[in-house]
This record gives structure tokens, sequence and C-alpha cells, in this order.
């Protein structure tokens, strides 16, 4: 006896709930192990997932079980060399084959470590938890700037090319039909009228010569009816439909000047990770610009960005001059939406710095979604500090924010994207 | 025989194929007067496949982040082809439901149906163990009353909370089993009526911690006998009925575990009998068809191909041996018993004067119904097979810096091996053996436990791990002792650690 069932079709997720019970109960493990990922990757390869590592311990599941050491008797099958009473040296290590295989399992819970992935999404949902993205709301109410071309069903007008040709010969056949039918009808009238005469035994000859007149010409009345008229003429019609665009381009603005080491620029690098992988979760596209400034400002790509050497002094609104140039040049404010972020170690030519205020405040900002300044530094602020604290103050789409060590990166960055609930309300 | 036309032996299988099977094979078991359940055959993929490994063969699980756990792990593990999934997974309930595979050719499918529906199945319904500590027909309402129960409690109690609970039983889980008397059969409807009872469980648990309060005669007398009378092994069990300050839902959460880890209990006793079994019957009822000219050629070399990959045993020094395969002793063990019945030669009408010439399939019969793992081996482990086998034992005493070996496959050494091979499977010697020797009633309600070693191994040091477990569901003080060397008590861990303690009780 027996009863197939198919359940091939049936989910195949049961798991899937306790595999988010472990994900849940891990969390923080977890979330370290995805910021230590940060670390590890270029700004643009967000498209993979992340290989999570929970030390074993931390996941075991303890039992009663008996330890190591005492006395052991074990049964081993391939015997090809003892002999009863035969002394073996006891293996240096638990692996060895005398009287290792046996409990092997038992003494196994050393340091090995539990690595599995996560997918893609759950990789950027612990990553983004909580954040969101700067006027996200405003910006899809405000900025409609992108149109897409849909078809939005037929209209009387319209240029040659978009002539419908089965509709408007439906039309044509319509309006001939319509057109004729009054005349059909008489039509057939005169002809039966006709046959009567005809079979009258009297010879109606006047008769006759009027009503085939009369059949003469409303045949030819009813070829009069055009074959198509311009009336008919049918013309797709378009309609153009608005739709957020999916472009954004993320400013990387970095000072290289002599006083910024290669570990403030990992630090900055990290930020700017963690701001692309964050962007990528909105839009499709988006283009990264990478400047960097001492005295002047150059934009580079992403290798000679970080990892190029250069000395000098600083003047950031080189820099700012320079996106300005940029955004001018290629990226139309009203189809592209803009995200700068700046890192720097503070320094700046003291006169500049009021000159980057006027610039952020007057060519930058009116343009950008969001802007975000970093200083990494363990020194007290400067002047581009101070300046932009200024602006900061009455502008929520600028921020700025202090990072002294590695460890300070993720959460300035969550505070800097914190959800803006209070804010908005 | 006969020979019949061969049944299809293109290797994709169909449903319709899969039924012309199937009744063949049911026919040939029949024959053999293999006795099962119904057969519930279901086709799964390998991602559910992988879900049914992850529920450790419930087919309705509770939600719990260890078996997220294990399914990450089968999941890792299968990707990178470390591992391949069984190829069926069969479950002890009436009707018995085995899943099959849906990547396997037409062969496996054949060979899977006849080991799982009718070795396992059968083996589910005769053996004694199963016959008289599970009851197949209940198991599925069982747990889907667990299922639900804990979901409820998820709700009401939080995540969380039901998430603690069910570690600390999960970590108690071994030793919430009854091994010496048969539990009650458990159904959904008797789930239901013990809501109520549940209640007056409660009461007596507070009753009779309290009743020291209104002071009287009779509780200076009680306060001398030590509570519980006997050692008790069920851990969960105790706790269960006694612990003092869990609540009811808790309570039940401790019983589900216990009840999902007695349902196992028998299918850890008996896994070389029960594969061994399986494997015997895949091979005799395939074989059989293919006498029957039923089968071709074609799907034997198949068949064979991946049955000796089954039963395959490699040898201590192979760098695949991982312990003896008990597939391959339980399977090498029924075509040895059918040896000795059909062809006994003069050792095995010395050695087992009793089955050396009777009929094969009686005493087939007679070894899969009466016997686990530990008892089967010592009755039917022949010296041949020791021999084929070249078993051999090593004696490791910690105390010498060298390994002895004990016994080879010689005729001074059979008796020592079996005897040997046979306490390998015993599960009392395996697991830890820990008894609740006293819970002070009357005064600080403090837990002891004894551990009890066996041949000297000492517990390992996940034992303070667990203890934590225990406290979480006692709620009182936890100690475990150990009788050292001079014959002294010992305690061996406890919780609250030690320190903890004098501090509470010098603020106290």
């Amino acid at each position: 006896m027996a009863n197939f069932i198919d359940r091939r079709l049936n989910s195949k997720n049961k798991s899937t709930v306790n595999r988010q019970r472990f994900i849940r109960r891990y969390k923080s493990q977890i979330k370290k192990s995805v910021a230590d990922a940060v670390n590890k990757r270029g700004v643009t390869d967000v498209t993979s997932g992340e290989s999570i590592t929970i030390t074993k311990k931390d996941l075991s599941e303890p039992v009663f079980h008996q330890g190591n050491g005492g006395i052991k008797d074990r049964v081993h099958p391939g015997n090809d060399q003892f002999s009863a009473g035969d002394r073996i040296a006891r293996p240096p290590q638990q692996q060895g084959q005398g009287g290792g295989p046996g409990d092997a399992s038992n003494s196994g819970d050393g340091s090995d470590d539990f690595v599995f992935s996560i997918s893609k999404d759950e990789y950027l949902n612990l990553l983004f938890e909580d954040l969101e993205l700067p006027n996200l709301e405003k910006n899809q109410l405000d900025k409609l700037i992108d149109y897409k071309t849909v078809r939005a069903g037929y209209c009387a007008d319209g240029v040659p090319s978009n002539i419908d040709i089965v509709k408007s010969l439906q039309g044509s056949i319509a309006r001939r039909i319509a057109m004729t039918a009054d005349k059909r009808r008489q039509l057939k009238e005169l002809e039966a009228e006709l046959t009567q005469l005809e079979q009258d035994p009297h010879d109606n000859v006047q008769a006759k010569i009027t009503l085939n007149k009369a059949i003469k010409d409303i045949k030819e009345k009813i070829n009069k009816v055009p074959f198509i008229d311009s009336f008919d003429l049918r013309y797709r019609n378009y309609a153009k439909q608005p739709v957020p665009t999916s472009k954004a381009v993320m400013f990387c603005l970095m000072d290289v000047s002599g006083s910024m080491d290669q570990a403030t620029k990992d630090i900055a690098k990290r930020f700017y990770i963690l701001l692309y992988l964050f962007l990528s979760r909105t839009y499709k596209t988006i283009d990264v610009v990478y400047i960097r400034h001492h005295t002047q400002a150059k934009e580079v790509d992403e290798h000679e960005f970080f990892y190029s050497q250069e000395t000098g002094g600083t003047i950031a609104s080189s820099a700012l001059e320079l996106m300005i140039n940029i955004i001018a040049d290629r990226y139309n404010e009203n189809e592209w939406n803009i995200y700068g972020a700046q890192a720097s170690d503070g320094d700046n030519w003291a006169d500049d710095s009021p000159h980057c205020q006027n610039l952020m405040r007057n060519k930058i900002l009116p343009k950008t979604r969001y802007f975000s300044y970093i200083e990494i530094t363990q020194r007290a602020h400067q002047s581009l500090w101070q300046q932009y604290a200024q602006l900061a103050d009455g502008d929520s789409s600028f921020s700025i924010e202090h990072i002294k060590s590695v460890e300070d990166i993720y959460p300035v960055f969550r505070s800097l994207f914190k959800k803006k609930i209070e804010q908005a309300a | 025989m006969t020979k019949r036309k061969p049944l299809d032996d293109n290797s994709d299988w169909t449903f319709e194929k899969l039924e012309q099977y199937q009744n063949e094979i049911a026919r040939v078991a029949e024959h053999y007067r293999l006795d099962t359940y119904i057969n519930q055959i279901e086709v799964i993929t390998a991602e559910q496949m992988m879900d049914a490994y992850a529920s450790v063969g419930m087919p309705i699980g509770y939600n719990h982040w260890t078996f997220g756990k294990k399914f990450i792990q089968t999941e890792q593990t299968y990707k990178r082809g470390q591992m391949g999934l069984a190829y069926e997974i069969v479950i002890n309930s009436d009707p018995c439901i085995s899943y099959l595979m849906e990547e396997n050719s037409m062969a496996m499918q054949a060979l899977v149906m006849a080991h799982a529906c009718y070795g396992h199945n059968s083996f589910f319904k005769g053996n004694y163990l199963f016959k008289s500590w599970t009851d197949a027909s209940s198991i599925i309402d069982y747990l889907l009353f667990a299922k639900k129960y804990i979901a409820d409690c998820e709700h009401k109690h939080g995540i969380d909370e039901v998430e603690a609970c069910l570690d600390a039983c999960h970590a108690l889980m071994n030793h919430g089993v009854d091994r010496y008397k048969r539990p009650q059969k458990i159904s959904m409807e008797e789930e239901l009526k013990r809501q109520k009872e549940r209640e007056s469980y409660l009461q007596s648990q507070v009753n009779m911690l309290w009743r020291t309060i209104p002071d009287n005669d009779k509780s200076h007398d009680k306060a001398k006998v030590s509570f519980p009378s006997e050692p008790q092994e069920n851990i969960l069990y105790f706790i269960e009925k006694n612990a003092p300050l869990l609540k009811p839902w808790q309570r039940e959460l401790v019983r589900i575990v216990r009840k999902v880890s007695q349902y196992f209990y028998p299918q850890k006793q008996t896994q070389v009998m029960n594969e061994g079994w399986a494997c015997f019957w895949h091979y005799t009822i395939l074989n059989h068809l293919y006498d029957e000219g039923l089968v071709t050629e074609k799907f034997m070399l198949e068949f064979l191909h991946n049955h000796t990959n089954v039963v395959a045993q490699p040898e201590y020094n192979s760098p695949y041996y991982s312990g003896i395969n008990p597939y391959a002793l339980g399977f090498n063990m029924f075509i040895d018993i059918r040896r000795i019945c059909e062809h006994p030669t003069e050792e095995d009408k010395a050695w087992f004067p009793e089955i050396a010439g009777s009929n094969w399939l009686d005493t087939v019969h007679f070894a899969m119904e009466n016997f686990k793992d530990e008892s089967f081996i010592s009755q039917f482990l022949s010296p041949k097979l020791m021999r084929d086998f070249k078993l051999f034992h090593l004696h490791d005493d910690n105390s010498n810096n060298y390994i002895e070996v004990g016994a080879i496959h010689n005729e001074s050494g059979y008796k020592k091996i079996r005897m040997q091979l046979s306490e390998q499977y015993n599960l009392s010697n395996l697991e830890a053996n820990i008894q609740i020797t006293n819970a002070d009633v009357t005064g600080d309600r403090s837990l002891t436990l004894r551990y009890i070693p066996h041949q000297q191994v000492n517990l390992a040091n996940s034992k303070d791990e667990v203890l934590k477990h225990l406290y979480y569901l006692w709620q009182f003080d936890v100690k475990l002792i150990q009788e050292d060397s001079h014959g002294v008590d010992e305690v061996i861990a406890q919780c609250p650690k030690a320190k903890i303690q004098v501090e509470k009780k010098a603020t106290a």
C-alpha cells in the first residue's frame, strides 16, 4: 500500500522562519562581521552577498557529555598489523588514529568558525537598518524629473507616421456602412418595385424608365461615398509619464594634502563605501566622481583617489569649485540626484574657509540632495569646521560629523542618515 | 522462477513508473512477510530535503534558531559539494512518511522505496522498542500540537522568553528520557485533557514545596526524608513536575521537548539494526526482482553501485574512516544471519546452535523484532564477520602513556571484541550518567545532581554551560557533585558560581 504525493510545488522555505530566528539571535555578531566586510570591498562592489563568520563558541548548544581522559575501549575495523597485547605509543594529538577516531566528535569543539553567507539583501538590510535616505520623501514628491513615453489609446490628430492603419480602416468601413444604409434600403425597395413591374402583364414603359433612372442615381450616390476619408484616420496616441529618476551621482571630495595619512584615507574610504551602498539601495545607476585636492583640485579614478601620494597645502574651495563645474558640465540637477561627501582632516587655509561656506551655501547646496562633511582628526576643530557648522545649523540637507578613529565611522554614518522622523513631523 | 517482461529502466522517473515499481516491491515485501504501516511517499526537491534535515526528522517542527543554524550548515556543505544529501528521509509515523528526492534516478527511487518504505517502515512497526515507546499514529498530531502551542507562547510571552526556555530544555534533552518505564501514548486528545491536569500539577508543586510553612510535627519528620526519595535520571521530567517557579506554559514546553526526545530515543538505540535491516531488504528485494526478470542489468548496476557506497566500511587507517559505519555493520550482520541459517559452518553451529540451519526468514524477523543495537550485536555478531571486518579492540587508559590492543579477531579475542563492540552501542555508557539526588525543599531549595563517571571519564567542560540552563529552569542554586578518588563528594560545577553565592548569603 502506498500513496504518492507530489510535494515539489509546496512552499520550499519551511526553514525560513528558523533562519530568521538564527539571524535574529546572532544579529550583533553578524552585524560586526558585516561592518568588517565593508572594509574589504571596493566602493562600487555591492552586487554580492557576504559571508559571515561567527565563532563556534558563541553558537554552541551545550549538553552534558563525557570528556577526555579516563578509560576508553574502542573497536575498530581493518586490523592489518596488531596482535593482542601490543602497545602503541599514544599519538601526540587527539587526531591520531589509535584512540582518536571514536571520540573525535566530542573533542572537536575547537576554534573552527561557523561561516555562512547572507544574501545581498540581507547584507544591506543589516548594514542600513534604521537608516533612511536623507530627504528621500521630499525628493520623490519634488523632483519627478524623468519622463517615459507610454501608449495612451488613439486620437484623431497626429503625424502621418503615427497612423494606425487597422484602426483607420475599421473607421472607414463603419463610416461607409453608416452613410449608405439609408440609400441601400431605398435601392432595395426600388429594385423590388422594378421586379414587380416586369412581372406585370401590362407594358409600363414609362414607369420602368423612371424606376431605372432612380436606381441608377442611387447607385451612383452610393459609389460616391469615399472609400477613406480624413475623418476615418486614427493616430496612435502617446503620453509622457513622469517617473522618478533613478540616476544619482555621488561626489567624493577628499583632502590629500600632506597632512592626510593613509590611515585617515582608509577611514574616509569606508565612509564612501557606506554612502555608495546606501545610495545603491535607492538608485539604479550611480555615478561616482572622485575629486581630490590640495591647493588644486583634480578629478581622478578610484585607485588614484585613495592611494596616490601628494603633498602640499590645502585649499578646500578648489574642490568645491571643481564640483560646481562638473555639475554644470555633466550632471544637470534636473536629471540627477546629486550627493556629496567631503572628507578632510580639517586643515584648510584660514582665508579660504569663508569662501567655502559661500560656495556651499550658494552654489552647491541648492543643487544637491544632501551633502555631508566628515572631519577625521584627533585634534581640535579649525576654521573650516566652524564655517560649516554655521551652515549645518540651518540646513537639513547639510550635515557635518566628526570621526576620531575607525570605530566611529559606523555610528557617525548612522547618525548622519538616521531616520529623520521627528524632523519631518 | 518465471521470467517476466522487465519494467522500464529508463533513468527518468515518472509517477506511473514509481507506482509500477512500488507495486512490485510491495508484492515482494509481502512475500517476505514485511509488515508495514501504510506508506505515504512524498516527492520533494533538494531544498525541501534540506528543510527536512534541518528539523532533525520531525515532519512538523516548532520554530527555533537551532534548526535555522542546522539548515544553514546543511545548505553550506551541500552547496560546496562537501556532502550529498541523503536519498531519503523516513518518519516513524502511521502512515509512514518517506521523502524521495526529485533528483534521484528511477533506480535510486526504487532503491529508496525498498529501503525506506519497506525496510525502515517494517522496522518501525515491528521492533519492540518502537512498539512500546513510540506511538506512530499520534506523533504527527502531537507535533502539530507542539508547534501551535509554542507559536502561541511566542505570541503571548515573546520570542525571547520562549527561546530561552527551549534553549534550556534542549541542553537537557538527552536527560529527558524514561529508560525503564513505558511512557503513555501521546496524542492530541490527551494533550488537550492535560491542559486541565497541568493546573493541578502546579498546585501540587506549590503545596508540596510550601508545606513547611505551617510548622507542625509532621514537617520535622519530613525534613529528614530526602527529596526525591530515589535519584532521578529524567531531569526534564523532574523539572516539569517539581521546579518551584516555572510558569505553566514553561512546564508545557519542558514537556514537549521531553516528549520529542522520548520519541527519538528508540532511533538512537537501534541505528545499526535499523539501517542494517533497511539495507538488507532493499538488497534482497531488488535482487528478487532481478531474479524474476523484472529489472534489467542496467538497473542493477546502478543500484549496486549505490548500494556498495552505502555499506562501505573504510579501515581504521583510511582517511575516510570515521568510526564503524552502521549501515555496513548492520547490513553485513543480517546477511550473515541469513548465511548462518542457510549454510552454517561447523563454527557457526558451535556459536549459534539455536539458529544454525533454521529458517532464515523467521530468524531475521525474530532478530529485528526483539533486539536493540547493543543486544543485537552481543547476540548475533559471528566470528566470521569479525574476521571479515578485521575488528580489533583498543584499550586506552589515560593513566598509561600507551594504548593497548585488547583483543583482535582471533579465537581468544572473539568474545571480548563482541562484548566491547556491544558496549560501544550501549547508550547508558555513552551518555553522561547524571541523576538528581536531592532537592532541598525545606531549606534553600537548592538542587543537587550527581555525576557517576563511566570508566573514570570526566564530564566535558560544557557542564558549566548546561548547569546555567538548568539554573534557568530551577531558579535556585544548582550544583553538580562527583565522588573523587578518595570517595569524598566534590562539587564539580555549580550555578550561580560559588563566589556569588557567598556574597548573596552575606548580604542576606
